[in-house]
């Protein structure tokens, strides 16, 4: 079973870091808007407060998620939205081609949606002849280089102002070599200005749907959902089942965390209530499981659905920082993308769980409590039991597993280990083994903290 | 089985055991001594501008003065005409200036809130080059919690929370103002 996909994470890493220019700017960059994240907690006394619960708020919600659906359901269509439901991304896109079809139309805009990325539909309709124009600034300039976004929430962050111009210039006709990206905003303003003008369908994420009233909150700084929802005729909306919440009320609690963990602002510009469709107009909420529910059966992976993509993971993340989002092969990256993929596809995502130092930050930073970095670590043991790992690091895990539960071969190896650091370093420093890449080893110490300890307990 | 029996069955197959709902409450937030302070400290922290009046008559002024130097001036402050909810997006992509009520502002995070009603259109606080946002400022509250205890969000086709100008970090993280929507906002407190 080592027939892995041909670019594994460590692989497409190693082609990111080669430019270690790059590899420090992206590094900084997401580090600049960790500190943001940390400077808007920091005032906030309730923080851990709310943290629990939104924690607890979404741990009730999945032990009765089918009622709470139901009644979502029940409310929104009495709103008078249509309510359709796709077992997986394939049948999402095909209701998606449905809705286009029957109504004849061609001009389409949406915002930006992971779970329209994690089931390819664009790819999906452009094999149909249908082209979607993406309308969040980052995703439109991935779009316009034929790229996947490389982060939830700011798709764009693996590219430079030098980079964007270039590719404004190519499609959009703005002057050569003008990097000011008060400029190139501009001019995709007024290049989406006539998109949104003209559309006939906008498609929008959901961020929270509330099974009390079937209504919905769409979050976006630029209001680019709302432009394209309240000007076409037809607005679907993409939901994946995770996404409910009980009441209204429950909304104070995420809209606080949200936005502090993602960019450090206190709230996004826009955090539209969307209810009911306008007079004339005709409203869709696709409601997507895509291998959701089967994570909801996996006790210890189950928690992975409180996740509301914040990406204050992403941000904190060492691997993701210094590895870039597209090494991670996959529409939802990062810390919590390494949980939710193996669950879809354990044998093409059985390097992501492995991508992480398991330092734990992004436990810490999580919003809504995901014991990410435990979870990374299950995920390392049922996909070595299952055999989707190659067989170097498989022989490599048994023999630490063996190691770590013998103690007194343990002591042995350190002891034999120190000594041949100390007195032969080129064994350790050297290319046949792994750990020496991109590393130092370490200077040896003389002692174990064993024999040290050992020696000075009774002091 | 549709799609819709099998996802509710899987989910009821694989769903824990009942987990009770927190009971949430205003006990555990911050309240501040000076809503205003804070609602306005907040708002202009996000690229907002606050401005506090001394009656409403002077927003009638300014809205005369911009619509008699030839501005496309929609106001729903004093006017509520019906004709609004047909526009289309190709009449409102012209608005330089829109002025609309709001029904509370939240201290915490310089957001106000509003209402389909209020808005006369829903496409007219995006659209418009300039938000401007009339709040009584008795209206403040703290917080989100309590800003939705005063809320009846379900009895609208839409609602919506906005905080600042349109915005956008995505080219290398630099912030520019006016990413899609209004490319200002400015909060009338009265
Ligand atoms: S796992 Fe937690 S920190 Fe990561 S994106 Fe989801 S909510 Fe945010």
């Amino acid at each position: 079973m080592s027939n892995l996909k041909t670019l594994d994470h460590a692989a497409a890493a190693e082609i990111f870091i080669k430019d270690e220019a790059r590899t420090d700017w992206h590094d900084d960059t997401l580090w600049f808007v960790r500190q943001k994240r940390d400077k808007a907690v920091h005032g906030i006394a309730e923080w851990e407060q709310l943290r629990e619960w939104a924690s607890e708020i979404k741990n009730h919600t999945l032990s009765n998620l089918d009622n709470y659906l139901i009644a979502f359901e029940k409310q929104a269509e009495a709103n008078g939205i249509k309510i359709h439901w796709a077992a997986d991304a394939l049948e999402h896109n095909q209701l998606m081609h449905k809705i286009l079809k029957d109504n004849n139309i061609s001009r389409i805009v949406k915002s930006k949606s992971m779970l329209t990325e994690e089931c390819h539909l664009n790819d999906y309709l452009k094999k149909q002849g249908i082209e979607v124009v993406d309308t969040d600034l980052g995703e439109r300039i991935v779009q316009l280089r034929d790229e996947a976004p490389s982060h939830i929430v700011l798709p764009a962050i693996h590219l430079k102002k030098q980079d964007v111009s270039e590719t404004f210039h190519e499609h959009l006709h703005t002057e050569e070599g003008n990097n000011d990206p008060q400029y190139l905003t501009e001019a995709a303003r007024q290049h989406l200005r006539d998109h949104f003008i003209q559309s006939e369908l906008a498609i929008t994420g959901v961020n929270f749907a509330i099974a009390e009233t079937g209504g919905f909150v769409v979050c976006t700084n630029e209001g680019n959902a709302d432009m394209g929802a309240h000007t076409a005729k037809i607005h679907v909306a993409c939901m994946g089942i995770e996404k409910i919440i009980p009441k209204t009320e429950h909304l104070g609690v995420f809209l606080r965390l949200l936005a502090r963990s993602a960019t450090g602002q206190p709230i996004t510009t826009y955090s539209s209530h969307f209810q009911k469709p306008r007079s004339g107009q005709e409203m869709h909420i696709i409601i997507v499981d895509n291998g959701r529910t089967k994570q909801l059966g996996r006790a210890d992976f189950r928690n992975s659905l409180k996740c509301i993509r914040c990406a204050a993971c992403f941000n904190t993340c060492p691997v993701y920082r210094r590895s870039g989002g597209h090494s991670y092969h996959t529409a939802v990256a990062g810390p919590i993308g390494s949980i939710l993929n193996p669950n879809l596809d354990m044998k093409a995502n059985a390097d992501l769980p492995f991508a992480s130092t398991l330092c734990g930050s992004c436990s810490n930073v999580c919003p809504v409590k995901i014991d990410i970095h435990e979870q990374l670590w299950k995920w390392r043991q049922v996909i070595v039991e299952e055999g989707y790992v190659k067989p170097e690091k498989k022989i490599a895990m048994k023999g630490m597993a063996w190691l770590f539960s013998n103690p007194k071969v343990y002591r042995w190896a350190g002891k034999s280990g120190r000594w041949f650091l100390r007195t032969m370093p080129f064994l350790g420093n050297n290319k046949l083994n792994v750990w020496y890449k991109q590393r130092e080893m370490p200077e040896a110490p003389k002692q174990s903290f064993h024999d040290w300890y050992q020696q000075n307990k009774n002091k | 089985m549709s799609s819709r029996e099998k996802i509710l069955a899987t989910c009821t197959a694989n769903k824990p055991a009942l987990v009770d709902l927190p009971q949430l409450s205003d006990e555990h937030l911050t309240h501040y001594d000076d809503k205003i302070a804070q609602f306005k400290l907040i708002l202009e922290g996000i690229g907002g501008k606050v401005v506090a009046l001394e009656n409403i008559e002077q927003v009638k002024e300014e809205i005369a003065i911009h619509k008699q130097s030839g501005e496309f001036v929609v106001d729903t402050v004093f006017n509520t005409d019906d004709a609004l909810k047909a526009q289309t997006s190709f009449d409102l992509e012209r608005v330089d200036r829109a002025y609309l009520q709001a029904t509370l502002g939240v201290a915490e995070n310089g957001s106000v809130w509003l209402y389909e009603a209020q808005m006369g259109n829903r496409l007219l606080p995006f659209i418009c080059q300039h938000l401007f946002i009339v709040l009584d400022k008795a209206t403040l509250v703290d917080n989100m919690y309590q800003a939705y205890q005063k809320l009846q969000v379900q009895e609208t086709g839409f609602g919506v929370f906005i905080a600042g100008p349109s915005k956008t970090a995505d080219i290398e993280q630099s912030l520019v103002i006016g990413a899609h929507g209004a490319r200002s906002l400015t909060v009338y407190l009265v």
